[in-house]
């Protein structure tokens, strides 16, 4: 191809990682930055967000989706950081060349010289749960819902039911409701739920939508549009028990049964996922495991806050400067390992003696009970936790003195009484 | 009288414990499970006077709809008349974030504000 271009940094989308990557990679020197982004405006999903919550940790103030993604952006335009919109990535080689296009420039090649992936994630559809019944028109996931009320100003329906109590789902039971739908429940098959314990309170107990937990949708009626859903009560190894069956009528389905980080390019450049997360695996500096490229935000793994994918995205912005200039990223390789209960750990791997945060995640409610990191027998951390939940990322902070004395090559993560 | 609330105040989630006087449910005796200040004083607003910010999108002339906030919390019971009032405006189609584009809504000294430029 003729149209092969040079630049140091490109950032593979636009929303908050990206734009949070681009500025801290400007503020720690670099100029020749490119953002790719796919959607007609910088932002991501936080443009159709317009829910408050946002930005406590990050600016102090509560601030809505796009007034969140506008701070950024307003960064973006004032450093004349550059992006090219409407314009989406194809493929990522293992050398860093990325091919891309738009209706402007039309097909296009990039050699970069380092890459940072700001993907994001996507919703887990309706192919991937196994319902029974027909096919009619009225079962959205509750992020398209979102999208069509409050980008397009259209309400996708009228009486309402929501499987799954994720965030948006439980955020999408408030919007609809004051749009004057009528959310019948929200059905989640796990015992509690996968949303932050603000959202039940203000978008469900607010407004008396019931949250029925342990409870699955079993069958969708209707043969042009939804008519009703049969939703059943599980046991506790998930099972529908059939005695509990109850029919509710409504035109529509919302889905909010989890996140996928979007990792198609990530695939192609052939650097390895980790399977817990569906993210690559990084060390502390969000290196994934081929050098110069980088990863931040939810395309690495599904984050509860925006405050922390600005965060994540600034160390990568940083790091993927120094890796540029030629400094050394490395010197240690210490691998965190988990025991189960701690499902994942970001980062995967430990490079360097200095502070690490490191986040986690958790495969079940535990009460009462002590975060520990082990080198071998030797407690690094020991940190008394009253409650932590799958729905809520937790994180330690490793001090650059207890790195410099790991004395092995693997630090274990538990949960332990 | 014990009142158990969740904090709505941050994403942590504070489980909150509050004592009422018996006789009469609106007067605070104590708050316990509170990690903040703010979270202290919602437990106290949330059992006497419930406020809440309200997020929706009003229309804008010509077509199409932009988000919009109240610029400070208002009563929880006048959410569904406020997005009444709400839905009576046509913003204009140049109005940048921040505008005011419904001053004191319903006298409840919140102004409806824009949260986004209409225009990209």
């Amino acid at each position: 191809m003729s149209n092969m271009m040079k630049v140091d940094l490109v950032i593979v989308g636009g929303g908050p990682a990206g734009m949070s990557a681009a500025v801290a990679a400007y503020d720690a020197g670099l100029r020749n930055i490119l953002i790719l982004e796919r959607d007609r405006s910088l932002g991501g999903i936080l443009r159709q967000c317009i829910h408050n919550g946002f930005g406590l940790h990050r600016f102090k103030e509560e601030l809505t989706g796009p007034e969140y993604a506008y701070r950024y952006e307003v960064q973006v335009r004032e450093k004349n950081i550059p992006f090219k919109l409407n314009t989406m990535v194809l493929d990522i080689t293992p050398e860093k060349v990325i091919t891309a296009m738009n209706s402007e420039d039309g097909l296009f090649q990039i050699e970069a010289g380092a890459i940072i992936l700001a993907m994001g994630c996507r919703e887990r559809p309706k192919g991937a749960l196994n319902i029974c019944g027909t096919r009619p028109a009225g079962v959205f996931t509750a992020g398209t819902a979102q999208k069509f009320v409050n980008m397009d100003g259209y309400m996708p329906g009228k009486k309402v039911v929501i499987l799954g109590s994720g965030d948006i789902g439980l955020i999408m039971a408030r919007r609809m409701t004051l749009e004057g739908a009528e959310v019948k429940a929200v059905c989640e098959l796990m015992p509690y739920s996968g949303g932050l314990a603000r959202n039940i309170e203000q978008c469900l107990n607010d407004f008396g939508i019931p949250l029925m937990l342990s409870h699955t949708v079993v069958e969708i009626h209707g043969k042009d549009r939804v008519t009703g859903v049969t939703i059943a009560k599980v046991d506790e190894r998930r099972k529908p028990i059939a005695e509990t069956r109850q029919y509710i009528e409504c035109d529509t389905l919302l889905l909010s049964v989890g996140l996928l980080p979007e990792n198609e390019l990530t695939k192609s450049a052939k650097i390895p996922l980790s399977p817990i997360t569906g993210g690559a695996t990084v060390d502390q500096n969000r290196q994934t495991e081929t050098e110069g490229v980088f990863a931040c935000g939810n395309v690495l793994h599904v984050h509860d806050l925006v405050d922390y994918v600005s965060e994540e995205a600034e160390i990568a912005g940083k790091a993927a400067v120094a890796y540029l200039e030629g400094k050394a990223l490395s010197g240690r390789n210490i691998k965190l390992a988990t025991d189960g209960k701690v499902r994942y750990t970001v980062p995967q791997r430990i490079t360097a003696e200095e502070n690490v945060t490191v986040y986690f995640r958790v495969a079940d409610v535990y009460r009462d009970v002590r975060i520990v990191v082990r080198d071998g027998e030797n407690v690094l951390v020991n940190k008394k936790k009253q409650k932590v939940a799958p729905g809520e990322m937790e994180s330690l902070t490793l001090t650059a003195e207890m790195i410099a004395g790991v004395t092995g090559d693997t630090l274990s993560f538990s949960i332990e009484q | 009288m014990i009142r158990n609330l969740t904090c709505i105040v941050c994403p942590k989630g504070c489980q909150l414990k509050v004592e009422l006087d018996d006789a009469n449910a609106k007067n605070v005796l104590a708050v316990e499970g509170h990690t903040c200040k703010r979270g202290e004083k919602y437990a106290h607003d949330e059992c006497t006077a419930p406020m809440r910010t309200l997020t929706t999108t009003a229309a804008v002339e010509g077509g199409g709809v932009v988000p919009v906030k109240t610029d400070r919390v208002i009563p929880k019971e006048m959410m569904f008349e406020c997005m009444k009032a709400v839905n009576t405006i046509r913003v204009p189609a140049d109005a940048k974030l921040g505008d005011v584009v419904l001053e004191n809504v319903l006298g409840t000294g919140a102004n409806i504000v824009t949260t986004r430029n209409v225009q990209l």
